[in-house]
């Protein structure tokens, strides 16, 4: 075969339909296998990401995070968006608490600042760019933690992170867990958060406090009240 | 004359609007109209968080037919003045609800009608429909606490991290504890 423009320009098609069809059957396999509970019963301790917020999101965090074993979820490295001040205190408090309990054996866990995707009723058309900045410095984040689990309850910070998460699986990066719990205070309708995670198929478990919700979307599941 | 401060007598409503702007609420509860409404419930004290508010309230002493007002803008840690209230008006925050209900004291929520997107109001209306508090807007917060019948409503039972904990624990293939 002549090695001309033309077959050159063939070749290239091929292999570049050849990667989409790829990249869409590896896609389809993980929509299918996210929610699918882990094979593995390997004990190990798994790397956590917690994704805090401000208002109720934190301390709705911290309480599942008291119920939850300590050695099965570490390292844990802890993510507030940079204009929440109280948040990554808390944690810190909790992580304290358990250095006292375990005689100073515990992995110290990590806090982390990362840039909103959007400030309440900062205008639509910013929050674009804000946007696009928070999912590169998000990304940045992930490149450096690469979590087995990611543990979310709502601000929008989560997005992007659970986003990249995603993408991760697709691309083999890492396969993150990510179990996302609606806030309490969301009783008849999910929040902007919860209903991205929720129609994409984002979340491998997603949880609801009120028994409502999870008429209304029946693939979540009904936990009852946190707090 | 004398001062009802011993404690045997002392009646005090907490105000709260935790780290908000919620002028209308703190206004609302400054008219004669609310606070003599407080006095002849039994009340004797006024005691307001304002938060980020502009409007600052009038302070006063406990005279004859009316409340002894007070306030402050913010503080580290409200639990000690929820501790002492015999009633708490709080805005819709669920940290502000869970921590008051938690320690079972009587509570008012009123939501912010300003807040545009309001999801706060389906949590206050939830309990209110559960019997664990009464809900009001500022404009008709005297109504609410003429009427109000503090001895009907239900205690709220505490959150349970457990079951939440249990399925991700499953999910991931530890054992049950």
């Amino acid at each position: 075969m002549e090695i001309n423009d033309e077959n050159l320009f063939s070749i290239s098609i091929v292999i570049i339909i050849g990667l989409i069809f790829i990249s869409i059957v590896r896609v389809i396999y993980v929509i299918y296998q996210t929610g699918k509970p882990l094979h593995s019963k390997s004990q190990k301790p798994m790397s956590t990401l917690i994704v805090l917020g401000s208002g109720g999101h934190t301390a709705e965090m911290i309480n599942v995070l008291s119920a939850l074993q300590k050695d099965r979820f570490m390292p844990r490295v802890y993510v507030a968006a940079a204009t929440d001040n109280m948040s990554l205190q808390k944690a810190s408090v909790l992580e304290d608490s358990l250095v006292d309990m375990n005689g100073g054996k515990v992995v110290s866990a990590k806090f982390m600042q990362i840039y909103r995707s959007r400030e309440v009723g900062q205008s639509y058309i910013t929050s674009i760019g804000t946007t696009l900045i928070a999912i590169a410095h998000a990304l940045w984040l992930m490149i450096k933690i690469r979590p087995q689990v990611i543990l979310c309850n709502g601000p929008g910070t989560c997005v992007p992170l659970c986003v990249i998460a995603f993408l991760f699986k697709v691309v083999g990066i890492r396969w993150s867990s990510v179990f996302y719990v609606e806030s309490i205070a969301r009783v008849k309708r999910l929040s902007l958060s919860g209903l991205l995670l929720y129609k994409l198929k984002i979340a491998d478990q997603f949880y609801v406090q009120w028994a409502q919700l999870q008429r209304k979307y029946p693939r979540a599941h009904y936990v009852g009240s946190l707090m | 004359m004398g001062e009802i401060e011993d404690s045997e007598n002392r009646r005090m409503v907490f105000v709260t609007v935790g780290t908000t702007l919620f002028d209308a609420l703190v206004r609302a509860v400054d008219t004669k109209e609310f606070k003599q409404e407080l006095f002849r419930k039994g009340y004797t004290h006024l005691l307001i968080q304002m938060g980020r508010g502009f409007y600052t309230p009038t302070k006063s002493e406990a005279e004859d037919g009316s409340v002894a007002v007070d306030y402050f803008t913010f503080s580290s840690s409200i639990a000690d003045h929820l501790r002492s209230a015999s009633l708490v008006i709080s805005h819709a925050g669920s940290g502000s609800i869970f921590e008051t209900l938690r320690l079972g004291k009587p509570l008012i929520v009123v939501v912010n009608e300003d807040l545009m997107d309001n999801h706060q109001s389906e949590l206050a209306e939830e309990l209110a429909e559960r019997k664990h508090l009464y809900c009001a807007r500022p404009r008709t917060l005297h109504r609410t606490i003429a009427d109000m019948d503090l001895a009907s409503l239900l205690p709220y039972p505490a959150g349970d991290a457990t079951p939440v904990a249990k399925l991700i624990n499953r999910f991931l293939g530890f054992p049950d504890d």
